[in-house]
């Protein structure tokens, strides 16, 4: 079993977890690191860091932009491995980095495995790796570098395949709230039958809910069934209204936290 | 050599099925649809006679004399052009409309390029009373305006592409996620050989009527069969039945833009490199850090940055040559075709033509060309670039 921050923190028994979503080089092509120190000084308890790409297949229209944005910024994986590499002694939460398959095939798997544990990075989210391929061609590889593979179910996923996913995880399963890409609809009330059934269903694996979080109230709704939420759309609206970063993240963030934690 | 897909949907180390999770049940259902359905002698009926009475094939092998002539060899017309709505595109239709409705599916999404797509896929909505809305880029509405009309007429909602190049790739990008976002009612209308396994090879199979009736039409073997390159579903149906006929020369044509060193290209097999794109794995023009290029092309069915994994694998095994011509080359063969024969093609079929230049077939041999579309959609284009 891979041990790093995100094992650690997932062994503790801390609720309400929250997770959040930016892309790497928004709005600027240095924001990044700030982002991060400054998100986890609010109490963020792990940051996921979208790796910008052409054709971002799962996303709504928000983080479309806001990879495009990076990607016409000049951010490139390379670049985000360096920033990573500077701030990796003062980030004390786990990070995981979210990004298409082509920008790590691109790379070479394994050499963009073990950068990712250089730089100080727990696990991975690849919407678009299957699990079968990822278990022929890359558990080995992850293993290696002690990073966790993040998988995602959906309220179409079958109960069987939730448990099959439940097996190949390593940290935590990934609930995307409803069928949508991301930020594609407002909260998450359609998706209680469905987060109530997983918490029923004793899984080996703590779950976090993602996609279409945009409030308290729904972080709250995910925090009620699963072990916390993973918001990024929203996130990234509040960072973009904003003339100064730091404002736009304590704002947004506090107006999630409030005095839940 | 085998040339067929494996139980997995790999063609060699190309194909698969690399989708977000989101789409797997969809995936996993079109897969047994089509598993039952191609077996179904009831399939087999209705898609032939549908091929028969409303698409109007077989498509006759015109033997171009004056073409021939000027090449000094024989040349032989595919005339796809001739089906029901000007291009090769409805074959795959027809075989997936019939599919959706195996499926019970009511909404019917696809992507277009050139128009030629959607106006098929709108087509066969009508047919069959199905809701039909079709992705299209911005770029694309403007140079194939007069497809935008038809498939308004048929009834198709056409919705307009702005992200990224608004060309084919960004079309093909929205239906893929109006999918994710409609998994339930909706069917997803792939225009070639691209997309996630099985939708390749549902697409060769549909297809491949083509190469079937070039083998009885022909009597023998051609000693090339040429067709362009944009996804390759023209192509591979064309090559589909010669596949294992060694001495049929089978050469792809791929869309070279302005030159392939010009950076405005599509030449996505002499010029990419391995990556997923669409749901599969195959060859892709990408940038040192893994973006995605933007295509260029005159043609708005060629100007894609990824190819069907097919080709890409019977190009790493050499079973099919690809060659290219670029936007001057295909103009040029396009008003050859036209002065020699009569025949005005689609922008896209006018580079398999250019390729006639690029071989040296000897006196008695026998070329098939490909004639994949007609030209009354790049008439604009053709106004203003040949000038007349
Ligand atoms: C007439 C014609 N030929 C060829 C193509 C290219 O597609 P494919 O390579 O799948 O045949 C198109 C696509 O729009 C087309 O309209």
């Amino acid at each position: 079993m891979e041990r790093n921050k995100l094992s650690d923190l997932l062994q503790t028994d801390k609720k309400n977890l929250l997770n959040i979503y930016s892309t790497a080089g928004y709005p600027a092509i240095d924001d990044t690191s700030n982002i991060i120190l400054n998100a986890m000084n609010s109490g963020v308890d792990m940051m996921e860091i979208g790796i910008p790409f052409s054709d971002p297949l799962a996303d709504g229209p928000v983080i479309q932009q806001s990879s495009q944005k990076a990607l016409n910024n000049g951010m490139t994986l390379e670049l985000l491995f360096e920033q990573l590499n500077e701030i990796k002694n003062k980030v004390n939460i786990p990070l995981l980095l979210m990004g298409y398959y082509n920008s790590i095939l691109n790379y070479g798997t394994e050499e963009f495995c073990k950068k990712c544990q250089m730089v100080g990075i727990s696990g991975l989210i690849i919407p678009d790796l299957p699990l079968e391929v990822f278990q022929s061609e890359y558990e080995d590889v992850f293993k290696k570098y002690q990073l966790h593979n993040i998988l995602l179910i959906t309220p179409q996923t079958t109960d069987d395949r939730v448990k099959k996913i439940d097996n190949a995880s390593t940290a935590f399963i990934y609930a995307v709230s409803s069928a949508s890409t991301t930020g594609t609809k407002t909260g998450i009330s359609d998706s209680t039958a469905f987060l109530e059934k997983l918490s029923q269903m004793h899984l080996k694996h703590p779950v976090l809910t993602g996609f279409n979080i945009n409030n308290r109230d729904a972080y709250l709704q995910a925090c009620k069934y699963t072990r916390g939420a993973i918001i990024g759309s929203a996130f990234i609206k509040a960072i973009s209204n904003n003339v100064k970063l730091a404002d736009g993240i304590n704002i947004f963030l506090s107006s999630i936290i409030q005095a839940s934690k | 050599m085998n040339f067929k897909i494996s139980e997995s949907g790999y063609y060699g180390e190309f194909g698969g099925s690399y989708i977000p999770e989101l789409l797997l049940p969809n995936i996993e259902e079109l897969k047994s649809a089509f598993k039952r359905i191609v077996e179904s002698t009831s399939f087999q009926r209705d898609f032939s006679k549908l091929l028969k009475e409303y698409v109007g094939r077989p498509t006759p092998l015109y033997y171009a004399r004056r073409l021939s002539a000027h090449y000094n060899t024989n040349i032989y017309l595919k005339r796809e052009d001739l089906c029901h709505t000007g291009a090769h595109k409805i074959n795959n239709t027809i075989g997936q409309i019939l599919l959706a409705q195996e499926m019970n599916k009511k909404r019917i999404i696809a992507e277009t390029g050139a128009g030629q797509h959607g106006v098929a896929t709108a087509t066969v909505c009508a047919l069959m009373g199905l809701k039909c809305i079709v992705y299209m880029g911005e770029v694309d509405m403007e140079r194939q305006a007069p497809n935008v009309k038809r498939m308004q007429m048929l009834g198709a909602e056409v919705r307009a592409v702005h992200s990224g190049t608004k060309t084919l790739k960004d079309a093909t990008n929205e239906a893929i996620r109006d999918w994710i976002n409609h998994p339930e009612e909706t069917y997803y209308l792939i225009g070639s050989v691209v997309g996630p396994h099985p939708y390749p090879h549902i697409v060769s199979i549909f297809q491949s009527v083509i190469g079937d009736e070039i083998k009885k039409q022909l009597q023998q073997s051609p000693d090339y069969i040429l067709a362009c390159v944009g996804g390759g579903s023209n192509a591979i149906g064309a090559f589909y039945p010669f596949l294992d006929d060694e001495t049929v020369k089978l050469i792809g044509v791929e869309a070279a833009g302005l030159g392939l060193q010009s950076g405005k290209t599509a030449a996505t097999l002499t010029l990419g490199s391995t990556g997923v794109l669409h749901g599969s794995k195959s060859k892709l023009i990408q940038t040192e850090d893994g973006q995605v290029v933007e295509p260029y092309s005159i043609s708005a069915g060629l100007d894609y940055p990824g190819v069907g994994p097919v080709h890409a694998f019977l190009d790493q095994c050499g079973r099919v040559e690809y060659k290219n011509a670029t936007d001057e080359e295909a103009l040029i063969a396009a008003g050859l075709l036209t002065r020699l024969e009569g025949i005005i093609p689609a922008l896209e079929s006018a580079h398999a033509f250019a390729a006639l230049e690029k071989i040296n077939p000897l006196a008695d041999e026998n070329i098939v060309v490909n004639l994949s579309g007609r030209g009354d959609k790049d008439m604009e284009t053709y106004q203003q670039k040949l000038k007349f």
